[in-house]
């Protein structure tokens, strides 16, 4: 049998030495014994408020737990890096809203939504972020591709799921606004 | 936009000098264009904006108007994107047009208010416009935070197999045991040579005409090299060509040649 303590001091080097987020049944595997998921989450829940006063902090996203930087750090880390990443143009960024807030989406969608053709480019650039897939075809003539966004895009934007997405304004408070 | 202190655009082949007074746009909107609007929606939206026009309250022919004159300075550079802002131009006009013209009274209830699609249209854009500038706010792996990831080599390097002696003595072993059933190939190979060492033994007794049993075996080359000679003198006795003879148990035992068959 563990010591509570042993455990967590596994699941931080584990955690630590992986990139990409682990979820409770892969941490699971670290151990002999049958740990049972609850301990595993309230254990992982204490080490996260271990490292509250770290400039690392340890997050659970969409496909399990992970150690980030916080982003307040960020502009210290971009210091050392003198290559910013480029934003995604606002034609992506709705592309991408449209395909997170209104999944699944045709191409076709989007073109109704934003009154502009979609241009493969931006399709392609989203694709190979890992953020947005094809899952299906809808059954309308020329059967187009349904897009949805992916685990890896919550995973990047720091999210369980795609609940936490910030809310859509109201519909007829933006009227109101826009004086329509 | 090629000299903008001289034209600002050609409409209909004339020169436009001076910024329209009606038109909200600035001057240099078409430069930056691409990075500032995004589509007809957005450019709409933009208009309303301006204008403080209401959609629902105004005619549309000030609209209209300024976004034909939009349309017509974009023919220039951007002939694509000029085909949809035409088509939005279109349902502008067509809404103007279904306005303008009397409904058939029985219809009247039936008939929606032509600016109502636009109208959701619009505010559906905007819904998005604005989700997507907060899903850009959000903070972004590789652009606002790093993944942490301490070098573990194990994680970095592809894991090699272990190997412990005693897998090296097995694997030895197994070499030993491989090898000893190749022998074993060998011999099924050499029990082809039986004659040859039939022959060995009838020559030898040519010379000596008897000679000890094991005399006839060269312990020193291996079982298999015993085997065949021993099968070989097997198949001597059988062909009646020599005798094996022994005084009494457990003395020696001598092979003899049979005279008689020779000379035959």
């Amino acid at each position: 049998m563990y010591e509570l303590k042993e455990i967590k001091l596994i699941l931080e080097t584990a955690l630590l030495g992986c990139q990409e987020p682990l979820p409770i049944s892969e941490l699971k595997k670290l151990f002999d014994d049958e740990l049972d998921s609850e301990t595993l989450r309230k254990l992982l829940d204490e080490l996260r408020q271990e490292w509250c006063g770290k400039g690392i902090e340890l997050v659970n996203v969409a496909s399990g737990w992970r150690f980030r930087t916080k982003p307040e750090y960020q502009k210290y880390l971009d210091r050392l890096n003198p290559e910013k990443p480029p934003r995604y143009s606002r034609a992506a960024m709705e592309t991408l809203a449209i395909i997170a807030y209104r999944q699944p989406v045709t191409r076709g969608d989007i073109e109704q939504i934003r009154g502009v053709s979609v241009s493969t480019h931006v399709i392609k650039v989203l694709e190979d972020r890992g953020w947005i897939n094809v899952i299906g075809h809808r059954e309308t003539p020329g059967r187009p591709a349904l897009y949805a966004t992916t685990k890896n895009f919550l995973n990047d934007l720091n999210l369980c799921s795609l609940e936490e997405l910030p809310p859509l304004e109201d519909i007829g408070s933006l009227g109101k606004e826009l004086n329509l | 936009m090629n000299q903008p202190e001289t034209a600002i655009a050609r409409v209909y082949g004339e020169p436009v000098l001076e910024v329209p007074q009606d038109l909200y746009i600035p001057p240099d909107a078409l430069e930056v264009f691409l990075d500032t609007f995004e589509g007809p929606l957005d450019f709409l939206l933009y208009l309303i904006r301006k204008n403080n026009l209401n959609v629902l309250d105004i005619p549309m022919a000030d609209l209209t108007h300024q976004y034909m004159t939009y349309v017509d300075m974009m023919r220039a550079n951007q002939l694509e994107l000029a085909a949809e802002y035409l088509l939005m131009a279109a349902l502008l006009i067509e809404i103007k047009s279904r306005m303008l013209l009397p409904s058939p009274p029985q219809a009247l209830e039936e008939q929606a208010d032509p600016r109502a699609e636009l109208v959701r249209r619009l505010l559906e854009y905007e819904q998005i416009k604005l989700a997507a500038q907060r899903l850009d706010a959000l903070p972004q792996a590789m652009r606002d935070f790093a993944l942490v990831e301490v070098w573990i080599e194990q994680a970095a390097v592809k894991r090699l197999p272990q190997v412990n002696p005693e897998d090296l003595k097995n694997a030895w072993l197994g070499l030993l045991r491989q090898e000893q059933m190749n022998r074993h190939h060998r011999v099924t190979r050499e029990q082809l040579s039986v004659r040859e060492h039939m022959t060995r033994i009838l020559s030898r007794l040519q010379d000596l005409k008897f000679v000890e049993f094991r005399d006839l075996f060269d312990t020193d080359r291996g079982i298999s090299e015993l085997l065949v000679t021993f099968l070989a003198l097997l198949e001597l006795v059988r062909e009646n060509l020599v005798s094996v003879t022994q005084q009494e148990a457990y003395a020696a035992i001598y092979v003899k040649i049979i005279e008689s068959r020779l000379d035959v």
